[in-house]
């Protein structure tokens, strides 16, 4: 890389979801992170959740691999435990210190065996659970926290010394000190999250006073699993499964009263997931969600709101709730409320909180720390063209500190946060990460296996049970054993050299660790066996004590015996355990971004900034998509200047090929290896594809005299009328959902709300006299968007609500329009004369895109958007990798949320074209071409789209499968469907899989000989 | 249901008041107080017949659950007796001694067990004048207080097995096992430990272990609802359920799924629940 004074390094502040995605999504595109976290560990919010909508994922399942992958990247430093206290310099080289309170505990040295906590005597509220349980005053977070180092809460810890007496691993140290440390970064992204709204402040529902009345995070705990009541829903008052559950929905949100005026965005769904998941555990139990709007305004949200109701059950009543009593004798609680003005009671067994967001407590001292601005909510203030960036230079934002938002949007904003942290260090590229370098390998072709074995102790946590010394003892007796010891913790730094000098005194050529889960320390041993020469992939482990001594505890013979078993098993395998080899694919650095409005220029221009060169296909003549037809902006700025002056940055980029009024013909390859032909006949090749193809407004059809009636306009057209000043008028008529939320088109269109809002107060602005109403079914604007909701209405526009299956009727009354509709809080029909009719109608899909769909063999909703890899932690991703997408093609968005998605994209797609080549998995599908007919059973099994019917190139007339190493994953999906015998799995073949069942069964299969 | 049983034995069994003579045992250690009975005997001072004498090397031998297990086995009091504090054989022993009865104490009144009946005296082997007084004033102290009834108390006996249990959890040994020393040298950090904040802390502790082993003593015998442990215990049912979500995660007892609203919870030996 050339010199630069740029530092190739970023700083991370806040260890949730949104910190470990742009943190790997830096450390994959050559740059070094620091991962600065006030907790001991890291996880945030996410790791206390159950499950997550509209999936219901479970979510600690779905985040687990990001923290462990987090945990153990070479290029991320965690910081733990630690506040930023000063910030020097500017963007490109900051200086920043951190001060690390104290652990008391070495992690260096703790291994996570948690024996430390078994023994403290000291109890305390468990804050992970939400103070449902009890932890110890010398605890980790929860049990799968990243880094796994257990620390002492001194607060609590009256200094007993058990901890450290119980300690084999000598790693508490009472007297450490707090550590302040100066770290160089260029760039600077914030992600530290959110508070909860403090229930106790909204008195009159008494959480705090009457034990029943619990807030929605302490009921996501309560419905978890790992939670404290192991999933089964019960009232803390009694123990009691709660026959009938309340939900309170806007709490803290929306709320004038306790000064937070914004829609806190998450909450209408986290509750209707709750109520499901409470209705999924306990078929009987009886939930009822009390809300204002019902704001399911995301991807398929309001499919599962339908769900919800039509399936579940659950009962939705609008109705903001007064009060709740506690009747004293039954704990049970009385919830007032109105509805359709009449004053209503019912009696509940246990009331939910829906408590909205808000900014974390230190906001403030951050802010005066690193010198940006919060807005008047106290989050951090961004701009819709500039979603991820604060107002200093180089520190950028994401997640829910710059406004209440769900996980897919957070992960989204946190991809789209590292995008721009790189370009401002982009010149500074790979000058800081480090490659390891290893020894040669051995070469072990031809010989006999001997394999080491190492049985650990963990502590007590294994040899408290199980007769470890046993163990090792018969494991040199099993054949091709040429060594075995035990270890007190395997896991530890000296033992990692202790395995690589037994492996060359010995000679061994396998390795056997004997002690937790692979998930967790496969990689570490792994690492060992290579700096020791041999190929990573001769290792095998058994898992003695995650699935062994600890679910034996009392059957210590047996589990003894078990160990064996289970060593006996693993060496069986690792004798037949082959090296492998990581292949590598070559990248071509450029990209292509299909569709050239707001999202895919800022895209492309993401990108070109970081040196890549970029093609960019509009298939209109003009650049500018659909931000030339917005006209106006809620937040005021002129979307028509925005467009100009992008395309004209676009076009004036040297890393950037404008390809207007052309089309794609076909696109074929794979990552890192596109080869793209366009309508006008150019040919591309490129290494990744960023789909950004947009979206329309639906035309109505057949519906309020669209089309018919030239005064009936769609959202859009409107505001181009309003903006050239052709809609002056006394009266206008809004109707909502149009094309939405109906038979066909399920689910919200997300921005209409907002865009009405938008229009409705510059028709007021232009003239104050104009009568304009809204006719609406829930008003969707949520997070800061709420505040022109309450603009509108106090500048005297009139909100009316239709039941969602009644439909106000339209008529052409001589000239001027006739609007009837029953006004569903009264039950009245009202009748509106209005000048002009504007139809807020839907956001749908292009029909481009699917015919992009399967040319690039990805999948798509059933109302033709983009399907993305995962709905909650991949917003931007394919299966397929090297595939991206971003902004309307996905589904309805705002603009900054596309804006924010097409950064996203980049993020992603840097992680691939950074590199000149790619290393694929070791553990994938490998062929024998003389068993494959070509049958091509295989290829749909393939999520990865790694595999392919070809004409076998010796023989013309025969077919054959050919399996892209460098999309396969390693699943073995295709091994198990290939007819033939011809797909095995490198690392899982059949006969490594069957000595394993062979030996586990004591020689029952008869295929090989066991030594007792 | 304690209470029901109890009343049945009312009727039965139960013998005359009259009849009842006190069952003291009697813990003493073999340099001071075993010395100073021993000097009470050779001076011929009187004492009643009551009490039966056990000697150990020091008071500080005496485990609070051996104390327990004999209050367990009916003893209607018991006399601990060892050197003045300074003057052990062991340097330190009768220090402890004085912590572990403490929690003795704590225990007893826990188990409903009037904290009279437990007696920790300082004798020392030229005190057995001192040793005849004691022992006197001791039994007819008992006898005033009249009959154990942890025999003939279901629910009694329950609560002193619980609190046998509690005495011998880890929690409470290592708190009470560390106690003097906390307070004598200071703790890990080297600082100094606040007695009223570790007697606070003790205090936490062997309520949450007694109520604990109570709830397992209890729904050993059958299933029971949080909501029946509540009433049989007097404890907030609230409170109930905390002890059952940590009973529940070391794997002590298990949830038996209700047909209603309520679910019960029994007592497992060995391995977790599903």
């Amino acid at each position: 890389m050339a010199a630069t004074d740029k530092v190739g390094a970023v700083m991370v502040v806040g260890g949730g979801i949104s910190g470990l995605q742009s943190a790997l999504d830096l450390a994959d595109s050559g740059f070094k992170v620091y991962l600065v976290e006030k907790q001991p560990s890291i996880g945030g919010t996410m790791a206390q959740l159950d499950k997550t909508f509209p999936t219901n994922d479970c979510a600690m399942c779905i985040m687990a691999p990001k923290l462990v992958s987090t945990g153990r990247h070479h290029n991320i430093s965690l910081v733990t435990n630690a506040d930023i206290m000063s910030v020097d310099g500017q963007a490109g080289d900051f200086t920043v210190t951190v001060k690390q309170r104290a652990l008391r505990v070495d992690p260096a040295k703790c291994t996570g065996c948690g024996s430390c906590a078994q023994t403290c005597p000291i109890e305390t509220s468990d804050e992970y659970n939400e103070n449902t349980k009890v932890r110890k005053a010398i605890y980790v977070r929860y049990p799968q926290a990243v880094p796994l180092v257990y620390s002492i809460d001194k607060d609590k810890c009256i200094g007993c010394g058990i901890c450290a007496e119980e300690c084999k691993a000598k790693a508490v140290v009472y007297d450490q000190e707090e550590s302040t440390s100066e770290i160089k970064v260029g760039s600077i992204i914030l992600s530290p999250g959110f508070d909860e709204f403090d229930a106790r402040m909204k008195g009159e529902y008494g959480y705090g006073v009457y034990k029943n009345v619990v807030t929605s995070i302490e009921f996501e705990r309560m419905l978890s699993a790992t939670g404290p009541y192991f999933g089964t829903v019960l009232r803390p008052s009694d123990g009691d499964i709660p026959e009938k559950i309340a939900f309170i929905q806007c709490v803290g949100s929306r709320d004038e009263q306790v000064g937070n005026e914004y829609c806190s965005g998450v909450c209408c769904m986290y509750s209707i997931k709750e109520a499901i998941i409470a209705k999924e555990h306990g078929g009987d139990i009886k939930p009822k969600v009390f809300f204002m709007d019902m704001r399911a305004f995301g991807k398929e949200f309001d499919e599962y709101y339908n769900r919800a109701q039509n399936e579940y059950g659950i009962e939705f009543v609008r109705s903001r709730v007064a009060s709740v009593f506690e009747d004293p004798e039954t704990k049970n609680l009385v919830v007032k409320y109105v509805e359709k003005g009449e004053p209503k009671e019912e009696e509940f067994g246990l009331v939910v909180l829906a408590v909205g967001l808000k900014p974390p407590q230190d906001a403030e001292a951050l802010s005066k720390v690193m010198g940006f601005d919060l807005n008047t909510d106290g989050f951090c203030r961004t701009t819709v063209f500039d979603p991820v960036s604060s107002s200093k230079q180089g520190v950028f934002v994401s997640g829910a500190f710059s406004s209440p938002k769900d996980i897919p949007m957070t992960v989204a904003e946190a991809s789209g946060a590292a995008a721009k942290a790189a370009t401002e260090i982009a010149s500074a590229r790979d000058s800081l990460v480090t490659m390891k370098e290893y020894p040669e390998e051995l070469d072990i072709t031809g010989q006999e296996p001997r394999i080491g074995v190492f049985v650990c102790h963990c502590g007590i946590n294994i040899g408290g049970v199980v007769n470890v010394p046993s163990v090792a003892e018969y494991a040199r007796t099993l054949p091709n054993v040429a060594y075995a010891e035990e270890n007190l913790y395997t896991c530890s730094q000296d033992t990692q050299e202790k395995i690589k000098e037994m492996i060359k005194e010995h000679e061994l050529n396998r390795v056997v660790v004997a002690s937790c889960t692979p998930r967790t320390h496969e990689p570490l041993f792994q690492n060992t066996i290579k700096e020791a020469g041999l190929n990573s992939y001769l290792f095998e482990m058994a898992n003695i004590r995650d699935q062994c001594s600890w679910i034996h505890m009392h059957e210590a013979p047996a589990a003894t015996k078990k160990a064996k078993d289970l060593v006996r098993m693993a060496v069986a395998k690792a004798r037949l355990l082959e090296p492998l080899e990581n292949l590598t694919i070559d990248v071509n650095q450029q990209a292509l971004v299909i569709g050239g409005g707001a999202t895919g220029m800022i895209a492309a221009l993401e990108m070109a900034k970081q040196g890549v060169k970029v093609h960019l296909v509009e298939k209109e003549k003009e650049l500018g998509g659909n931000l030339r037809k917005l006209h106006y902006l809620p937040s005021g700025e002129d979307p028509t200047e925005h467009a100009d002056a992008l395309a004209k940055e676009v076009m004036s980029n040297d890393n950037i090929t404008v390809h207007t009024g052309t089309g794609v013909k076909n696109i074929d390859g794979y990552v890192g290896n596109f080869k793209t032909a366009l309508d006008s006949g150019e040919e591309i090749e490129h290494g990744v594809v960023i789909l950004a193809v947009g979206g329309q407004e639906y035309k109505p059809e057949g519906e309020y005299l669209y089309g018919e009636n030239p005064n009936v306009l769609t959202l859009l057209e409107f505001k181009e009328k309003l903006k050239k000043d052709e809609a002056k008028g006394d009266s206008y008529v809004f109707i909502q959902c149009v094309g939405s939320r109906e038979e066909g088109h399920p689910n919200c269109s997300r921005v209409c709300c907002t865009g009405t809002m938008t229009a409705a107060i510059k028709v007021k602005e232009k003239n104050p006299e104009a009568k304009v109403y809204v006719l609406y079914r829930d008003i969707r604007t949520y997070g800061f968007r709420e505040a022109y909701y309450k603009d509108a209405a106090e500048k005297g526009v009139t909100f009316i609500r239709f039941e969602d299956d009644v439909k106000p009727k339209v008529e052409d009354k001589g000239g001027k329009l006739q609007v009837t509709v029953t006004d569903e809080d009264t039950d009245k029909e009202v009748v509106l004369t209005s000048d002009y009719l504007v139809l807020a109608s839907g956001t749908r899909p292009y029909p481009e895109s699917e015919a992009l769909a399967p040319m690039l063999k990805v999948p798509m909703t059933k109302e033709g958007f983009f399907l993305e890899a995962h709905m909650k932690l991949r917003p931007v991703d394919f299966a397929t990798e090297g595939v991206y997408l971003a902004g309307l093609s996905h589904g309805p968005k705002f603009l900054d949320e596309s804006i924010g998605q097409g950064l996203a994209a980049v993020a992603r797609a840097m992680t691939v074209l950074s590199k000149k080549t790619l290393e694929a998995e070791g553990i994938v599908a490998s062929l024998d071409e003389t068993l494959c007919d070509g049958c091509g059973i295989c290829v749909p099994t393939c999520e990865y789209k790694a595999l392919e019917i070809i004409v076998d190139k010796k023989d013309e007339t025969k077919k054959l499968v050919d399996v892209n190493v460098g999309l396969c994953k390693g699943c073995g999906a295709c091994v198990g469907a290939c007819p033939s015998g011809a797909l095995t799995q490198k690392g899982f073949k059949d006969e490594q899989i069957v000595a394993m069942i062979d030996a586990a069964l004591e020689g029952l299969l008869g295929k090989q000989e066991v030594k007792q | 249901m304690a209470q029901k049983h109890h009343t049945a034995h009312h009727g039965k069994k139960h013998e005359p008041d009259k009849e009842w003579e006190p069952k003291i045992v009697g813990f003493l250690c073999n340099w001071c107080s075993y010395a100073g009975a021993d000097l009470c005997g050779v001076s011929r001072f009187q004492y009643p017949t009551n009490i039966r004498l056990v000697r150990v090397m020091c008071s500080t031998r005496v485990s609070p659950h051996l104390v327990l297990d004999v209050f367990e086995a009916g003893a209607d009091g018991i006399l601990i007796g060892g050197c003045h504090l300074n003057d052990c054989h062991y340097m330190t022993g009768n220090f402890h001694t004085e912590k572990r009865v403490e929690l003795m104490k704590r225990l007893l009144k826990e188990a409903g067990i009037d904290e009279g009946r437990l007696r920790l005296e300082w004798v020392s082997a030229s005190e057995g004048e001192k040793f005849s007084k004691v022992v006197t004033e001791f039994t007819e102290g008992i006898q005033k207080l009249g009959p154990s009834k942890v025999r003939s108390d279901d629910m009694m006996k329950a609560k002193v097995s619980a609190a046998d249990d509690a005495s011998q959890t880890f929690r409470l040994k290592a708190l009470v096992g560390k106690e003097f020393n906390l307070l004598s040298k200071g703790n890990a950090y080297g600082e100094e430990v606040d007695a009223e904040k570790l007697t606070g802390v003790i205090d936490v502790a062997t309520q949450d272990e007694f109520e604990r082993a109570l709830i397992l003593e209890l729904a050993r015998i059958r299933p029971m609802s949080v909501k029946q442990l509540g009433m049989v215990m007097d404890v907030p049912t609230d409170k109930i359920l905390r002890h059952i979500v940590l009973l529940r995660q070391n794997s002590k007892i298990a949830m038996e799924h209700p047909e209603g609203f309520t679910p019960v919870y029994k007592t497992i030996a060995i391995g977790g629940e599903q």
